[in-house]
């Protein structure tokens, strides 16, 4: 309680500052009435759009940027590849699935729900075949998580590499996932659950990604989900099925999910041999590194979003998130890691979905490099690159979770830096 | 929260009433059998009062261990009902079903089919199925994975990761070329060309001899290179231990500079993608800084603010008539094609030709493609392609064009051949 009622004092402190700058701004950069207000626009006179016009409405046309966006040069191919979440013109915490990142191995298929099987075999008194409409019957639950990709922020390993929050932080969307409890399923097959048992899911694409889960975590908290934000799973997102392994990297996310087998040791395929294990500098490998740790990055101002108004009120914003549960704080430098100031959370973090924060401040024009620092309900704080490469070196791929810095200049334009 | 030990005294006061009287009874000796009730009673009250307590005390732990807690506590869901038994959804999988599905191989050679191959036999089907991408020495074609090689650079600054230098199971090459190659191709390969492509990949990392037979007898117990190169996740002891500490907030460090500067600026088209462009800039000239702010503020940049910039306006989406109906259906056909082969602008050669304009191409006519002999004599002779000759290569490429290097099986419809022309057609002009 006391700790709320500072921060809305802070807040309301904060905010009777922010209105008698923006007053001053405001009366200085109106030179004369504003045709906008004095003269008769179209939009005003002539009639708008009827209903049903676009029964699927998609964003306004103004809005067309905000798209997800590839990296040609990254991949050998659009088929197997990924695209980034354009999180840098976004807010709030939910993302859209027609703009949340794709991350596919052999494409995405359109796969009809009256074709659609999930089996679940192995160590089960009853092997079962599930159809679309069978998965409906079970009683289900809502629950937002993150997914995020093992290689977001992969390439900053070797240094700043690409100048936009999207690139750098971008494998990663928010969703309110309805579906089944894992376990659900598994009691239904009379699953072997014992502790040291593996569920392996696969896929119907081509690719199947299969991925090996240990028993522990498909009881606790995994999904088999089939609505994300409300609606059908989009076809990139795993239409009509996908499973939902939450604060886990997000190849275990297994898209449109036809198999589920209770194995006594993990499969080792190859997206958890050959892919998403991590090399450390010594060349010894990491293995089952499944946790998201906690992490955060300031979505605006950034390298996509610079600051356009010059001095005076700039709101700070991002996103946090941890793998182990809640974001408890997040902390902002303006000034690479010297002085540190707690951000205001948007509202308080669900367990391993992403919060907003927010650091509302009064530009007054010098240069900054701005940083933010998430904390997880386990006390974990979101380590610096060079902590990072001191314990693991360079030559991983995945799991980065570093600190970003982005240098903001006079002019209000941001760039991806390191420092030292 | 306030805490209120006093919710259950109401209790306690109804049996210290009940105990009262009994004694009362008892002592006279009177009505022995009332008195016997109303003792038993009393230690029913009792039981429930015990039992009471206790459950208080489980509240007051929940209210206590609640209130230790920070002020994030999120409302979840409510958790699906307990049941008892099963829902008796679903229904019970065919013997042949589970076959059909279940082909994924353990490192212990669990789940191997029967059959068997060598790497002489693996190299005509390597070249014939994987090495338009994985070169023919398993080398890899552009950014197309590198199977062989790269021994002892896992500790240097770009480790090779090949299948002999990095995978620690063989079991893991079977299970997913089985399963999900060849690219495009997926499920297609019987076992026998499944252990001649895995031997050969193991002689391409001289691991074998060209005549070591591997089959589901052996290829569980051979031992990769790297068998001993993985550890289980270990950040909890290296990482978690160190980093579960309140952090500094203030004079954290003396001095910031700048070290490195974006390497690529991204630039954003309206039409989607991204296009990444070197970044010239240097490190001269920044500012760096300490607890005071900024070593200075560069004046000229100040007085010009980053101007706004306009989302472009978009394109007007063209009118669906019969014909682009058929040609958007060949862009569905065309996803068959997409892996090997490009169309449209900026097109390139990929493990296949690039396929614009070809219509009134030469056979075997894209400069720069290596063909096979049967496009190397088309090309001789002038053959030109038209949508006759092209509908007779989709549907069946192999009898149609005897010794081609395209893995694809054929068109079995028809319309998907016309569809397709029509789209090869609308999107290669």
């Amino acid at each position: 309680m006391d700790e709320n009622m500072k921060t809305s004092r802070r807040a309301f402190l904060r905010g009777s500052a922010a209105v008698a700058a923006g007053s001053v701004a405001g009366a200085a950069s109106a030179s004369g009435p504003d045709p906008l207000i004095t003269e008769l626009q179209d939009w005003a006179s002539y009639t708008g759009a009827g209903v049903d016009e676009t029964p699927y409405g998609m964003p306004i046309e103004f809005e067309s940027h905000v798209v997800r966006r590839n990296v040609e040069w990254l991949t050998a191919s659009p088929i197997s590849s990924i695209n980034f979440t354009p999180i840098h013109a976004l807010d709030g915490t939910i993302t859209p699935q027609g703009c949340a990142f794709e991350r596919h191995h052999s494409g995405a298929i359109e796969l009809r729900k009256e074709d659609y099987r999930l089996m679940i075999n192995g160590l089960v008194d009853r092997p079962l075949v599930f159809t679309y409409e069978d998965l409906e019957r079970f009683p289900r639950e809502n629950h937002v998580y993150f997914c995020e990709c093992a290689a977001n922020t992969g390439m900053e390993w070797a240094g700043a590499q690409l100048n936009g929050a999207q690139f750098t932080h971008g494998m990663i969307h928010n969703m309110e996932y309805t579906g089944i409890p894992l376990r659900t399923l598994l009691q239904e097959a009379g699953a072997d659950i014992s502790s040291d048992k593996w569920v392996y899911v696969e896929g119907a694409d081509a690719s199947s990604n299969g991925r090996s889960i240990p028993m522990e975590k498909a009881l606790d908290d995994c999904l088999v989900a089939f609505k994300a934000n409300g609606e059908a799973l989009r076809m990139e997102h795993g239409y009509p099925v996908r499973l939902v392994v939450p604060g886990w990297e997000g190849n275990m996310w297994v898209k449109w999910l036809r198999r589920i087998e209770i194995v006594d040791r993990a499969v080792e395929s190859r997206e958890e041999t050959s892919k998403y294990t991590d090399v450390y500098e010594d060349g010894v490998a990491r293995k089952w590194t499944w946790v998201m740790d906690a992490k955060s990055v300031i979505t605006s101002p950034s390298p996509q979003m610079p600051i356009k108004h010059g001095k005076g009120p700039l709101v700070i914003s991002g996103l946090a998130w941890s793998g182990h549960g809640q974001i408890t704080r997040v902390d902002v430098s303006k000034d690479g890691g010297i002085t540190w100031e707690t951000a205001r959370l948007g509202k308080q973090g669900d367990t391993k979905a992403l919060t907003r924060f927010y650091l509302d401040m009064d530009w007054d024009g010098a240069p900054m490099l701005l940083q933010s620092r998430a904390m997880d309900d386990t006390g974990y704080v979101q380590p610096t690159k060079d902590q990072l490469r001191e314990k693991r070196g360079e030559n991983a791929v995945y799991h980065n979770n570093c600190i970003q810095t982005w240098y903001v200049n006079e002019q209000g334009i941001a760039e991806n830096v390191e420092v030292s | 929260m306030s805490k209120s030990p006093n919710i259950f005294l109401p209790a306690l006061g109804v049996t210290g009433v009940v105990l009262g009287l009994a004694y009362g009874l008892n002592t006279r000796t009177y009505r022995a059998a009332e008195a016997d009730l109303a003792l038993k009673q009393a230690a029913a009250a009792e039981a429930m009062v015990a039992e009471k307590a206790a459950a208080s005390e489980a509240l007051q732990a929940q209210i206590e261990e609640l209130e230790a807690r920070p002020m994030t506590v999120a409302v979840k869901s409510d958790p699906v009902p307990e049941r008892d038994g099963t829902f008796g959804l679903g229904r019970e999988a065919h013997a042949e079903e589970i076959a059909a599905w279940d082909v994924d191989v353990l490192p212990d050679g669990r789940g191997l089919p029967v059959g068997s191959g060598n790497a002489f036999d693996g190299e005509e089907v390597f070249a014939e199925q994987c090495a338009s991408c994985h070169g023919d020495f398993a080398e890899g074609v552009d950014n197309w994975p590198v199977l062989a090689g790269g021994f002892d650079t896992l500790a240097d600054e770009d480790p090779v990761k090949t299948v002999g230098s990095y995978w620690p199971h063989l079991s893991t090459a079977y299970d997913y070329i089985y399963r999900s190659m060849p690219f495009g191709a997926a499920g297609t390969l019987t076992p026998d060309e499944t252990y001649a492509i895995v031997a050969y990949i193991l002689y391409s990392n001289d691991l074998i001899d060209d005549d070591f037979e591997l089959s589901n007898e052996n290829l569980g117990d051979f031992e990769m290179h790297n068998k001993d190169g993985f550890v289980i996740d270990d950040r909890p002891e290296l990482e978690y231990a160190e980093w579960r500490a309140e952090p500094c907030m203030s004079n954290c460090k003396e001095e910031v500079e700048i070290s490195m500067r974006s390497v690529f600026l991204v630039e954003t088209p309206p039409e989607g993608g991204s296009e990444s462009v070197m970044n010239h800039a240097t490190l001269e000239g920044l500012p760096s800084f300490t607890a005071a702010g900024a070593s200075h503020i560069n004046e000229a940049l100040a007085a010009t603010p980053v101007a706004a910039t306009q989302p472009a306006a978009t394109a007007e989406p063209a009118a669906e008539d019969d014909g682009a109906a058929l040609i958007k259906a060949g862009g569905k056909v065309f996803k068959k094609c997409q892996s090997c082969h490009a169309i449209g602008a900026g097109a390139k050669n990929k493990s296949g030709p690039q396929l614009n304009a070809v219509f009134g191409r030469t056979i075997g006519g894209v400069e720069g493609f290596k063909y096979s002999n049967v496009f190397k004599e088309a090309a001789s002779e002038g053959r030109v392609w038209d949508a006759e000759s092209m509908a007779a290569f989709l549907a069946k490429p192999k009898d149609y064009m005897k010794g081609t290097k395209m893995s694809f099986s054929g068109l079995k419809k028809a319309a998907d051949v016309e569809a397709l022309i029509a789209y090869l057609e609308a999107e290669g002009s």
